[in-house]
């Protein structure tokens, strides 16, 4: 029997419409806007200006703090402007576009597709590399991954576990990429295990992708024994970090605490391979694997994609937004976010685009609380979602406090399972923003 | 028979009159010191418990007040000066007459000045609406009409208005607690004086965006254009952020920066009216400010 | 192109829904009303009908005319409420009994305390509770009803085991001297499992209530801890009793299979609204229930205890929810 993590969790339909179609190349765009707020932490600082002429892989924003990533061109062409443009929620972001002509890389990235398995580069040069490439987590939270690579002093990391589990329905691109290029993911976990020290790796797959996990466990077998292929029973959240890393070790990240302190760092599959293109062929991260998918689109397809490509252009590829279509979905159905603004551009952690139509994602009028408890079986942190939503409408913030609201992952399997459509996590994320403003601010014993 | 019920008297009279002794002593050592001037204020105190003052509630104002040597600083905006005087004649102190204040709106992006860009399906929650994203207008400064201060009043003074989806207050019943104010996640509220006659002039915007962007997402926005900041002979506006601001301290009420502004940004209220526009609208307004004057 | 609809994550709905779950338990009850539609005929039918139509009825009317609020009669719920009533009362009451436990069951256990999901007692018990109180000779009236279309007449006779053994205890009489009195009586486990010899309509087929149970399991409905427990402890205690004085008290099985024990512990006790959310708690309330249940049967002047523990347990759920936390992901908190 294949593992999975220990409380709570929910089996929506996996909808993998997408999974059998390759990556395919989606043509260089005529125009791109790049954020320099593509991660989490402070945002990065423009270093071109308005008619420099910029080469795919050129720095054009550089880290702003040391929880920050560096920002690369993906195109070839000229800065037409440096300033604020709305997100993809409508937000200002302080936005490079520049104008396509031609697709000129930087001369010292190696364009050839030979897979290069020595790894020269030293501890340190791996992670300087990294952060010089600004590559972030690609799982979601966009966490520049050097800094997740460099432990706290007096944190030692033990595994590394690489995370195939793509749980969210309709999400295929970390599939693929696990069938399409196994061996460059398993040289990428080779090179953070190199980074980090440890001598033992996990890559954790949903056993809903049986052939990615045959094809990786072959090739994990006969040339990369230090890595072991772990096989996980479907089940959703099982790609949130603490969840994973239970699935796969057993070990239980403490409330409030991080990977490290059971001595696991994890790391997206699709991280993995950005990793390996960056040290062994000198790529910067530009380009993303996205899914452009939804049961009411024309196709459904898996793109290799320039970082700044608009929603709008990658809608008109799968035959554009189709009239029953309502919601245009930057990630998966359960955690990502809706898009405001069809004109906003990729990312590079925008894994999917995702259309649903009204009756797939329209919500429901909220009924009585029939207190069945299905929240609280579903919540994978044992939390009582029930109580929580009801604390947080009356701002009750020392109640939320007691009952860990802080924990709160933010999956919505609560919201997911609730009978009677309370929409669980609209309340409870906030009040668990607001516990932690509370707690940050209170002082240190 | 006669003793049964004779037993039962004199067992109850005693016992009465043991527990009685009992509580006399207990009362006596538990006795909690309490200065007797903090019930006589809070007797005088409105009663609301709505925390406008700053405290959790009139009791603890009541006890804040009588520590204090002084009643700078505490105000009751529900009781107002009426209140305010009568906490001072008990307390034996002077208080400064404060002037009466109103919440007011700094929007007037409706349905048909603002159109929307998309449409909300979430909780209807200023408060969630705003953590999610910039709202389903083109301004991301303007309101998101899901009444989170209609929610916060406690005098029931401020509702939205279905038809253009903002919050309106009833100035009659607005106590200026301030609940609204730190209930909008845009700062949208302010509490302003309600000026003479109830008369004032304000900015209906909040929008910091440039003028051509605020334009743009909403046809009464304020532009920035600085046209107001000029004409005002008193230096009572000031332009900062792409936002006009009239201090009103320093506005003189003459209303030409209403005239002079392009969007219709700048709102008199509370004027009479100057010329009978329809007869009908023009009665009851007129009489009503007649009514005031009088 | 329509407008973009926004809101936030999760974006899908697991569509379950509270009507989907009352209907599941209302075809969870099917197999015992069609048990007792055999064997009692039309007045089963007419009970239940009865039942169903008024609790359906007044929460559609106290919700739209005194509490004035959208009704919420297509949940279902209210019909769940009705149908248990039903299932509850004996075989003989009359329909106007039916109707006034309705009234109470709907009325003032359910929609004072708000509706669905803020009653603190389950209303279906409060119903027959009330009855039993206030209707005390109707409600133990095991004679059977005369009437439209009855085949099975003979199968079962008047009175229920539990207060034939409760009276001939009560009157110094021994388990065996009972036995021996009232050869009708068969305590085979057979005859308990399939039809019992008397009690409230939905008491009859302990079989037709434990296939609904398995039914609930099956949907996820409801989870087994809470009806196990229950089974489990009074099946314990029993033992325990019976081990001591076999010609006092009488014996798991019998115990488990007479009265109201399964129809409680399946449908009743298990009712969302009014039973802890966790597992933990579950079991804590199940045995509390079963505990009261052995101690009222066994030493009550009641010869039934089961409605009475549900209803003392659900006053006790509100500090049940309150002091047992679920187990938490990842206990201690880091040093960080």
């Amino acid at each position: 029997m294949s593992r999975t993590f220990s409380i709570g969790g929910v089996h929506p339909h996996d909808c993998k419409i997408s999974k059998d179609s390759p990556i395919e190349i989606f043509p260089v765009p005529e125009q791109v806007s790049i954020s320099m707020s593509q991660h989490l932490g402070a945002p990065a600082q423009p270093v071109v200006a308005k008619g420099d002429r910029v080469k795919a892989g050129q720095l054009i924003g550089r880290a702003g703090g040391f929880i920050s990533a560096n920002i690369h061109s993906s195109v070839s062409g000229t800065v037409v402007s440096v300033g604020e443009l709305p997100d993809m929620l409508g937000n200002p972001a302080v936005h490079v576009v520049i104008d396509t002509d031609g697709d000129e890389w930087m001369e010292d990235i190696d364009r050839t597709p030979d897979v290069v398995r020595d790894i020269s580069l030293s501890p340190q040069d791996i992670i300087k590399r990294i952060a010089d490439c600004g590559i972030v987590g690609l799982g979601g939270a966009s966490f520049p991954t050097h800094v997740k690579l460099s432990p706290p002093p007096g944190k030692k990391a033990e595994f590394l576990i690489i995370n195939g589990a793509e749980c969210e329905p309709y999400l295929t691109s970390d599939y693929r990429i696990m069938l399409e290029r196994p061996e460059e993911i398993l040289i990428g976990a080779k090179i953070m295990m190199k980074a980090l020290g440890v001598a033992k790796g996990f890559i954790g797959i949903e056993d809903n992708k049986p052939e990615a996990i045959r094809r990786i466990g072959e090739l994990a077998r006969a040339s990369y024994s230090e890595i072991e292929v772990v096989p996980l029973r479907k089940r959703y959240p099982q790609g949130g970090e603490k969840q994973l890393i239970d699935a796969v070790t057993g070990r239980k990240v403490p409330s409030m605490g991080l990977p490290i302190d059971t001595g696991v760092v994890v790391q997206n599959c699709g991280t993995a391979f950005a990793v390996y293109e960056a040290v062994q062929k000198n790529k910067p991260l530009f380009e993303s694997i996205v899914t452009v998918t939804g049961d009411c689109t024309g196709q459904q397809r898996n793109f290799l994609l320039r970082v700044g490509t608009r929603f709008d252009k990658m809608l008109e590829e799968v035959g554009g937004m189709p009239s029953e279509a309502v919601k245009l979905i930057s990630g998966g159905p359960m955690m990502g976010k809706a898009v405001s603004n069809i004109s906003a551009a990729s990312v590079k952690s925008t894994s999917a685009l995702l259309v649903l139509s009204e009756k797939q994602t329209a919500r429901r009028e909220e009924g009585n609380c029939i207190r069945c408890g299905k929240c609280a079986q579903a919540c994978p942190m044992g939390l009582e979602p029930f109580l929580l939503n009801r604390l947080a409408r009356l701002g009750w913030k020392d109640e939320l406090e007691k009952n860990k609201v802080y924990d709160c992952i933010e999956c919505g399997c609560c919201s997911y399972t609730c009978p009677a459509f309370i929409p669980l996590l609209d309340y409870i994320r906030l009040a668990k923003a607001d516990v932690l403003r509370i707690m940050r601010a209170r002082p240190k014993k | 028979m006669g003793t049964f019920v004779i037993t039962v008297v004199a067992i109850l009279t005693v016992l009465g009159l043991l527990l009685a002794v009992i509580l006399f002593f207990v009362a006596e050592k538990f006795k909690v010191a309490e200065d007797t001037r903090i019930d006589t204020v809070e007797a005088i105190m409105p009663g609301a418990n709505c925390g406008g003052c700053g405290f959790a509630g009139c009791r603890a104002f009541a006890e804040a007040c009588v520590k204090s040597e002084s009643l700078d600083g505490f105000f009751c905006p529900v009781g107002g000066n009426a209140v305010m005087q009568k906490v001072a004649s008990a307390l034996g102190m002077t208080v400064e007459e404060k002037a009466p204040m109103t919440a007011v709106v700094r929007c007037n992006g409706s349905c048909d000045n603002r159109p929307k860009t998309n449409e909300y399906g979430g909780s209807s929650s200023c408060r969630i609406m705003a953590s999610l994203y910039s709202g389903d207008t083109a301004c991301k400064y303007g309101c998101l009409g899901q009444g989170d201060c209609e929610e916060a009043c406690n005098f029931d003074a401020i509702r939205i208005n279905p038809s253009t989806g903002l919050p309106e207050v009833d100035e009659d019943k607005c106590t200026a607690c301030g609940a609204c104010v730190k209930a909008c996640p845009r700062n949208i509220i302010e509490l302003r004086n309600k000026g003479p006659k109830n008369r004032r002039v304000y900015v209906c915007c909040s929008s910091n965006d440039k003028g051509a962007v605020a334009r743009k997402a909403c046809s009464v926005a304020c532009i920035g254009c600085r046209k107001c900041e000029k004409v005002c002979p008193f230096g009572a506006i000031t332009v900062e952020n792409n936002l006009a601001y009239i201090d009103f301290n320093k506005c003189k009420l003459c209303r030409k920066c209403v005239e002079e502004c392009p969007t219709g940004a700048i709102h008199a209220v509370n004027f009479p009216v100057r010329l009978p526009m329809q007869p009908e609208a023009f009665a009851a307004p007129g009489t009503t400010n007649k009514d005031k004057e009088e | 192109m329509r407008k973009l609809l926004v809101s936030p994550a999760p974006h899908i709905h697991g569509n379950e829904n509270t009507r989907k779950i009352m209907r599941d338990v209302l075809i969870a009850l099917a197999p015992s009303v069609i048990v007792s539609v055999y064997f009692f005929g039309f007045k089963a039918i007419e009970l239940v009908l009865v039942g169903a139509v008024t609790c359906m009825g007044v929460e559609y009317l106290v919700q739209k005319y005194i509490m004035r609020v959208k009704p919420s009669v297509s949940d279902l719920s209210a019909a769940v409420t009705g149908v248990l009533l039903a299932l509850n009362l004996p075989p003989n009451a009359p329909w106007w009994v039916m109707l006034i436990g309705s009234i109470v069951a709907i009325g003032v256990a359910k929609l004072t305390f708000g509706g669905l999901g803020h009653n603190v007692f389950n209303p279906a018990l409060v119903g027959r509770v009330f009855l039993l109180v206030s209707f005390p000779a109707i409600m133990t009236d095991w004679t059977l009803p005369d009437g439209w279309f009855r085949p099975e007449v003979d199968a079962i006779s008047g009175a229920t085991p539990l207060s034939i053994i409760n009276e001939g205890l009560a009157s110094g009489l021994t388990l065996s001297q009972i036995m021996a009195n009232h050869p009708e009586i068969d305590l085979s486990w057979t005859q308990m499992l399939f039809a019992k010899t008397g009690g409230s309509i939905g008491e009859l087929s302990s079989f037709a209530l434990i296939l609904g149970f398995v039914y609930l399991l099956a949907r996820k409905v409801i989870r087994p801890h809470i009806t196990l427990s229950i089974l489990l402890t009074v099946a314990a205690l029993t033992f325990i009793f019976w081990q001591i004085n076999p010609d006092k008290y009488t014996d798991p099985l019998f115990n488990i299979l007479s009265g109201g024990v399964l129809i409680g512990s399946i449908f009743m006790a298990t009712d969302y609204v009014t039973s802890p959310m966790t597992a933990k708690g579950m079991v804590i309330y199940g045995v509390g229930i079963g505990l009261i249940t052995v101690l009222i049967r066994y030493f009550g002047s009641y010869p039934e205890g089961i409605s009475f523990a549900i209803l003392i347990m659900n006053s006790v759920v509100p500090l049940i929810n309150k002091y047992v936390k679920p187990r938490r992901f990842g206990k201690e908190v880091a040093n960080a």
